[in-house]
């Protein structure tokens, strides 16, 4: 039965294929393939603007929007506020019904379509993510380097937002956040490099089928390796400065640039560029999913009756949460910090994650490997934190308290 | 030839032209990340799937960023108000509309090229790895030495000198 | 026209596209990229006789491509960076200005 329930978007498809004559089967398929990820994506990512508003107000010690409630002719009947859990849809019609201003020096033809440009890269690098068994929308051969190619056409996208402006703080916020993309973008490729090393493909589902096979219970998912879990780390990092989230959102932090890039937007295409944000955080934490926490597969052999796109979307949501706790605890770090941290610490820890990983394969299966590439990991990281410390001057943590 | 790859050829023909013949720079940027893109579409279309990614990645996300970088760190991403041709242009499009001319009429009339097959060849990425490995190792060790002088070149290059004072005392 | 002739023609224009615009345009970075949009019409040009050759199973032209490539960014690198020395020392981007050797 749960085999059933595991396949039930797959069969449901067949389905509707088997209606469709043949001279429309190809296009109907990926229609309908595209459309599942626009219907589920935008719904998550409107639930995971109210978990993180909630999430964050909760951190910082308030309890976050609380007010909305049932529309108006159910109000009358259900009092409840729901929490506030309905936020997001007063939210998403406001910043639809929002005046759309253009500035009036602003280049008219690249204003209007720096949202599009973004929003095209980030939904095509949803097409390569497995969200359960058999269910890719394309496999692709070189799935990883499809990838990386359309999350590095983003940064055209930021650069027309920045430019188009026609303002020195968009200008300045846009080439602070493509030198933050570019810089760690190559810890990203480099963490990712490892895992595509020692399964030796870079289709997608192969990684996971690397990862699906179980001892003494537990999976063998990369992070539970050293070089797994080094480069997970390194990722995951890496993925939140790809995002521009806290703490590497100096590009487009209210209290330092306004908005950066995206301050002469209103309306629709701010609406547009915070759905495009955030669709880009899924899919490389989608990714990061794949790569290190074994895709669709559950962790212990004893719970892989539940269907694989559940443990999907659990990792998922697990993830996005991860992400809003850094943000709501981590201070954010200036443009000089955030670049050092990048080439002087980042790309060192992961060429050196590529060493250990390739020093993992060649000892063979015996069990010295895992003391062996921990312990070269754990230097690294050590010597290489306190070789870069050293010039700076931090005695111990002090508190003060307001008297 | 089918037509999705004529107007691909044809969006990449006009965004070249648009490229090398608008007035501002940034524009010609932007048309030039369109070939870019016009290009991969291409290289998809002939069954070249890893050449067409990596088109993407390292032109559209690396090189097409160079290129705005330097437009701006020139402070050339203003519409220029003086002439944006050269002199001698009149000469350089006829050398250009004579060099189009004689590769096409070599095109059109060569006994030599070959027949080709008409179902695309399946390149895996262990082919190419197996290729690269085996068969252009020395090239790929030799363009990893490249990549290196090149990025050392480029970084000291453009580094700014720290500034000196001449024998008069005006700081260079 | 075979497929193959309609790709050499498209690569052909290309070529001769990028290089009217090399030979043309005053702007330094313009002329660099003519320079490019050649190289790509050479890439496009072998990867077109890759598909349709005797041989495409040796790869030989899809690999020569892919280092066309990783030289085409070195070269790219290499030459805003120039551009960016000669701004920065002659405070123009004019092809035209910079024709002399002093300074």
């Amino acid at each position: 039965m749960f085999d059933q329930l595991d396949q039930i978007f797959v069969a449901l498809k067949h389905l509707l294929m088997g209606y469709v004559p043949a001279v429309g089967q190809p296009f109907v398929s990926a229609l309908l393939s595209v459309v599942m990820v626009l219907a589920v994506f935008p719904g998550f990512f409107a639930i995971v603007t109210i978990l993180e508003r909630k999430g964050l107000g909760r951190i910082q010690n308030r309890p976050g929007p609380n007010r909305v409630g049932f529309p108006w002719p159910l109000n009358r009947l259900f009092k409840s506020r729901l929490a506030g859990f309905g936020q997001f849809i007063p939210d998403g019609i406001k910043s639809l019904t929002k005046e759309d201003i253009v500035p009036r020096a602003a280049d008219k033809v690249v204003h209007f379509l720096a949202p599009v440009v973004m929003l095209i890269p980030v939904l095509l690098a949803y097409a390569v993510l497995p969200f359960g068994k058999n269910m890719t929308i394309a496999d692709y051969d070189a799935g990883v380097l499809f990838f990386y190619a359309v999350g590095g056409a983003v940064e055209v996208s930021v650069f027309m937002a920045g430019w188009s402006s026609h303002n020195k703080y968009s200008l300045l916020g846009a080439m602070r956040a493509i030198a933050q993309m570019i810089s760690y973008e190559i810890p990203l490729i480099l963490s990712a490099v490892t895992v595509i090393m020692i399964v030796g493909s870079l289709n997608l589902n192969d990684i996971i089928a690397r990862q699906n096979t179980y001892t003494f219970g537990i999976a063998h998912w990369h992070v539970f390796t050293p070089w797994g879990f080094a480069g997970f780390i390194l990722f995951v990092i890496a993925a939140l400065a790809e995002s521009n989230r806290s703490p590497f959102d100096l590009p487009e932090a209210e209290s330092e640039i306004i908005a950066g890039y995206y301050t002469e937007y209103s309306g629709f295409k701010f609406a547009l560029f915070f759905l495009g944000e955030y669709l880009g955080m899924f899919a490389i934490i989608g990714l990061g999913i794949t790569l290190f926490l074994g895709g669709w597969t559950a962790p212990f052999s004893f719970l892989t009756w539940i269907p694989s796109w559940i443990w999907f979307f659990s990792k998922l949501l697990a993830l996005v949460f991860l992400f809003i706790w850094i943000r709501g605890t981590l201070p954010r770090l200036r443009m000089d910090q955030l670049m050092n941290f990048a080439w002087k610490f980042m790309l060192p820890m992961a060429l050196l994650n590529i060493a250990a990983a390739g020093l993992w394969h060649f000892m063979g299966a015996n069990a010295l490997r895992w003391p062996v590439c921990a312990a070269i990991l754990a230097a690294a990281y050590v010597l290489l934190g306190r070789g870069l410390m050293h010039k700076q001057k931090l005695g111990k943590r002090t508190y003060r308290y307001a008297e | 030839m089918s037509l999705p790859f004529l107007i691909t050829a044809f969006v990449t023909l006009f965004a070249a032209a648009a490229a090398m013949s608008l007035r501002n720079l940034v524009h010609c940027a932007l048309a030039f990340v369109v070939v870019f893109a016009g290009l991969a579409a291409m290289y998809l279309q002939l069954g070249a799937q890893f050449a067409g990614f990596a088109q993407i990645l390292v032109y559209v996300g690396a090189i097409a960023i160079l290129i705005v970088f330097a437009i701006l760190l020139t402070r050339s991403g203003e519409t220029p108000n003086q002439a944006v041709l050269a002199p001698g242009w009149l000469a350089g499009m006829m050398i250009s509309a004579g060099v189009f001319a004689t590769l096409g009429w070599l095109v059109l009339n060569s006994k030599a090229l070959p027949k080709g097959s008409s179902e695309a060849p399946v390149v895996t990425v262990k082919n190419i790895g197996d290729v690269l490995m085996n068969k252009y190792v020395l090239p790929l060790e030799i363009i990893g030495l490249l990549l290196t002088a090149a990025m050392i070149g480029a970084v000291v290059i453009a580094l700014k000198e720290p500034s000196k004072t001449d024998y008069s005392g005006r700081k260079t | 026209m075979t497929p193959l002739q309609v790709c050499l023609l498209v690569s052909a224009l290309l070529f001769a596209i990028g290089f009217a615009g090399a030979v043309t345009r005053r702007h330094a970075i313009l002329a660099l990229v003519g320079i490019e949009l050649m190289l790509n019409a050479a890439n496009l040009n072998l990867i077109a006789f890759w598909r349709f050759g005797p041989n495409p199973g040796a790869l030989a032209g899809f690999i020569f491509v892919l280092f066309s490539m990783a030289l085409a960014a070195a070269e790219a690198a290499v030459g805003l960076a120039l551009i960016i020395a000669i701004y920065r020392h002659k405070k123009t981007s004019n092809l035209d200005e910079v024709k002399e050797l002093k300074g």
